[in-house]
């Protein structure tokens, strides 16, 4: 009796070992594995698709969600949601190519041309204020994170519209004789053969992982959306933080604006519509939990970089636009789908 | 009690567990138990921390599956797929961490998942109706329609035993029913269970109050490191014995710590008044006055309701008073926010864990250094090294039984995570120290080993303050006992009074 339930339970112990590795290692991985399927299928598909210029574009368009979703990791992270960042990314946006047409001050007569490092800096400045704004509406106020930013993803998008009559700035180069050139740098050119866009990326991603990862205060993001009360307690400045990471999408979404605007050289007011939920997905499917307190930039990023390689290379091959839509919808459900399977697999106690 | 002491004869077996055994991966939480549930009667699990009792309760109420062994109702071999099927079988459980959705009002939460309906949908008159009789059999004044997120932690206790009495059940399970009542409650939860074994229900009682289990037991079983090491009916075992085979050898929660002087005043809190914070629009600490020295330990002992959470939490900044000072170390600092407070040395360890205490998206390790991030913060940057060292210094300190520091923290069985709570706090090296009840949940060993560390951290000069609502706890480490009734401060006594005296000044019915 003894004898046979002893072997039952070791049977049933290495069975459990045998085939729960490889699959934990696949649900843990699914980011990084998502990716090397994509890359793989295409590559059958298109003889185009994996070659380093090939890659390196991808990797341009990539920048603008990834810088979005970088923000939106943080906000989510602390158990927030920002549906701002595709509206604030237009505004900055038109603010900097208006910047970039020059300030006309009436009662002094003149017309101002701040050059582009001013105009990046007033650019990221309002990105902050608007982020500000949203944190302090959440932390302060306590007026849910989805209603705060819903209503600032309306204004910044109405102010971008009256600012511009609905029109678009499409001179963005500046001119010698002003000493206002240089925008386009950040969209067009290459260090090392990589492009601008793709190294601020890369250098926002590895900031905000030694952030995360390393600084008291990414100790506290991860506290502070997983249990809000026992982060207070522990005194943990939870409402700072909110503020913080909100400001910091702010940020970001002006960094994606400016770059955005710098690759198209044209700034429109109704530029990244949707852009929030690209960025969502992206942070979804790097493996966060809505729910806050989980989730990494190494996860984020392979997110961004699923929907974009995803999508560039459904146009490579030529598939519809409308298929793309269903095709990045199908592989969002499935990554939340397997959020679940982990998360449940961990067996939280009640 | 009269019942109890001396035992019936062994009525027979309606539940039992064969040869469970259950690991989580690869770690083994019960090794081959065996285990019987008599009819009719009640029948005690003690342990220590982790040694499987919660996990071979929620193996016999369907909640979680075992490794191997197998299940036995009436004879006969059963597999429970889920905790709805075992209820549908008649077993229910009462779990050591409440499950109650916090949103949801008395009576939903009773009724979840069970709803009563008539031909127009649910029939809230109905189920109100039962709860108010449920709550009136356990002599608990609650409005069924309150939600449970007002409650105190008590009475979420009492909503959780109400749901379980709500079902009807045979067999009763209660893990840890009692850890946050006060002794008046307990007695009404004792004359209720023998209303049920009378009828016949079974019932499996945990605890780490053992006087208190002792009262209430028809059998014991101990459990230890995931196997069965004794069993005995109530006639054949006394305190002594349950502490042997639970831990080995003999604990005294200890006496209070002499041969140091008291220092000057650190905590001084002055016609301190809180207002209700649900907004019931009275006062929950009413002019309250108490000064704490350096090196001394003191407890507060009330009922529920006294307001003595309120009181730690509104000293340790968590809610704000309506006029009064709390004064540290000579300085002001009812303005400052949690964190400036700690970082000044004045700490407190929540009653409710699960709530104020942990969180739960993190690994055992990161709660343990998570009030003292600052202390290993070099530059912009955390010192891995540094935070290593402080999380072992803390596991071992407060004996935190874990598979490592990197484990999930709800992995860790309830006593243990209790352990991780306090120990969190400690770790911020702290003056002044402030436990709600610092005992909930652990076992008699780990109790003393707490005791020792607050009386160790008394003689290095700390001031300590605890609330608990077990008197002897009081008696053995407190240097001064403070009661507190309806806000204020009612008696006021040093370590020499007796416990009738304690509980006559609280208000409490002392037991004949
Ligand atoms: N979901 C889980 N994942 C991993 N390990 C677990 C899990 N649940 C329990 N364990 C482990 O199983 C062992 C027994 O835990 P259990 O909760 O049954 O103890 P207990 O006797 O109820 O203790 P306590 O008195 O502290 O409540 C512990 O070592 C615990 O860490
Ligand atoms: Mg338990």
């Amino acid at each position: 009796m003894t004898q046979t339930s002893a072997n039952r339970m070791s049977s049933q112990v290495s069975s459990v070992k045998g085939t729960s590795n490889p699959i934990k290692l696949l649900l843990k991985g699914r980011a990084f594995f998502a990716l090397i399927a994509i890359v793989v299928v295409f590559s059958f598909l298109s003889p185009n698709y994996l070659t380093v210029s090939n890659l390196l574009i991808m990797s341009s368009h990539v920048a603008i969600y990834g810088i979005l979703a970088i923000g939106m990791l943080l906000v989510i992270l602390s158990g927030g949601i920002d549906l701002s960042v595709g509206s604030i990314l237009a505004l900055c946006g038109v603010v900097a190519g208006a910047l970039m047409q020059g300030v006309e001050l009436k009662p002094l007569g003149v017309i101002l041309f701040p050059p582009v490092w001013a105009v990046v800096v007033l650019t990221c400045a309002l990105g902050a204020v608007l982020g500000a704004l949203n944190g302090i509406l959440i932390a302060w106020f306590k007026v849910p994170a989805f209603v705060t930013t819903l209503g600032v993803m309306y204004m910044a998008r109405g102010i971008a519209l009256l600012m511009t009559n609905g029109l678009t700035y499409n001179n963005l180069a500046g001119r010698p004789e002003l000493g206002n050139t240089g925008f386009d740098w950040l969209g067009f050119n290459r260090l090392f053969g990589v492009p601008i866009s793709v190294l601020v990326l890369a250098a926002l991603a590895v900031l905000t992982g030694l952030m995360l990862s390393r600084s008291s205060f990414g100790r506290w993001l991860y506290a502070a959306g997983g249990n809000e009360n026992a982060a207070d307690l522990s005194g943990v400045p939870v409402k700072r933080v909110k503020i913080t990471v909100y400001t910091l999408s702010g940020i970001l979404s002006a960094i994606a604006g400016l770059v955005l605007s710098s690759q198209l050289t044209s700034a429109g007011p109704t530029a990244g519509t949707t852009y929030e939920l690209t960025a969502i997905a992206a942070v979804v499917i790097g493996g966060a939990a809505l729910t806050g307190g989980r989730g990494t930039v190494r996860g984020t990023m392979l997110g961004a970089f699923v929907i974009g390689f995803l999508s560039d290379g459904l146009v490579i091959i030529g598939v519809s636009s409308y298929w793309q839509t269903v095709f990045t919808g199908a592989v969002i459900v499935l990554a939340v789908l397997m959020n679940t399977i982990q998360y449940g697999a961990r067996g939280i106690r009640r | 009690m009269s019942g109890a002491a001396t035992s019936r004869p062994a009525g027979e077996v309606v539940l039992a567990a064969r040869n469970i055994a259950k690991s989580y991966n690869g770690v083994k939480a019960l090794k081959g138990v065996n285990f019987d549930i008599h009819r009719g009667q009640v029948t005690t699990l003690f342990g220590e921390n982790g040694a499987g009792k919660s996990t071979l309760m929620k193996i016999l109420s369907g909640v979680v599956q075992p490794t191997s062994g197998e299940i036995v109702l009436d004879g006969r071999p059963i597999v429970f797929s889920s905790s709805t099927d075992a209820r549908n079988h008649g077993i229910s459980i009462i779990h050591q961490e409440l499950s109650l959705a916090p949103n949801l009002s008395v009576r939903d939460n009773i009724f979840m998942g069970r709803e009563i309906t008539s031909l127009t949908g649910v029939d809230y008159a109905e189920e109100e109706r039962q709860v108010r009789r449920l709550l009136e059999e356990l002599e608990e004044d609650i409005d069924p329609l309150t939600p449970v997120e007002e409650l105190r932690l008590g009475q979420q206790q009492i909503v959780e035993i109400a749901r379980a009495l709500s079902v009807d059940s045979r067999i009763l399970i209660m893990d840890e029913p009692t850890s946050a009542l006060s002794a008046t409650e307990v007695e009404v939860l004792f004359s209720v269970i023998r209303d049920l074994t009378a009828k016949g229900v079974s019932i499996v009682y945990i605890s780490h109050h053992l006087e208190e289990a002792l009262q209430i037991t028809d059998h014991a079983v101990v459990l230890r490191d995931g196997n069965m090491t004794a069993y005995a009916p109530r006639a054949d075992i006394d305190l002594e014995w349950i502490v042997r085979n639970m831990v080995g050898e003999n604990y005294d929660l200890g006496s209070p710590p002499t041969g140091h002087g008291f220092g000057p005043v650190m905590l001084s809190v002055r016609d301190l008044t809180v207002p209700d914070p649900a907004g019931g629009g009275y006062n929950v600490v009413d002019r309250m006055s108490l000064d704490v020295r350096a090196g001394e330990i003191v407890c507060i002992y009330g009922l529920m309701g006294a307001g003595r959470t309120e009181l730690l939490e509104t000293v340790a900044g968590k809610l704000s008073a309506s006029s009064g000072e709390i004064v540290l170390e000579g300085k002001e600092i009812s303005h400052l926010p949690i964190g400036e407070r700690i970082a000044r040395g004045l700490a407190l360890v929540p009653e409710d864990r699960q709530r104020f205490g942990l969180v739960q998206t993190m690994s055992v390790g990161q709660n343990l250094s998570l009030a003292s991030i600052m202390e290993f913060t070099r530059g912009i940057f955390t010192s891995v090294r540094l935070e290593r060292a402080l999380i072992q210094k803390s596991i071992r300190d407060v004996t935190v039984k874990t598979d490592g520091p990197d484990v999930p923290i709800g992995s860790l069985s309830g006593g243990n995570q209790q352990k991780v709570v306090i120990g969190k706090m400690l770790a911020t090296d702290p003056k002044v120290i402030l436990l709600d009840e610092p005992s909930r949940g652990i076992d008699i060993g780990a109790k003393a080993e707490v005791f020792r560390i607050l009386a160790h951290h008394a003689a290095a000069g700390q001031a300590v303050v605890f609330t608990t609502s077990e008197v002897n706890e009081c008696l053995s480490i407190a240097h001064r006992i403070i009661i507190m009734r309806r806000g204020r401060i009612s008696a006021e006594f040093t370590s020499d009074i007796t416990k009738e005296k304690i509980m006559a000044a609280s208000g409490e019915a002392v037991a004949a």
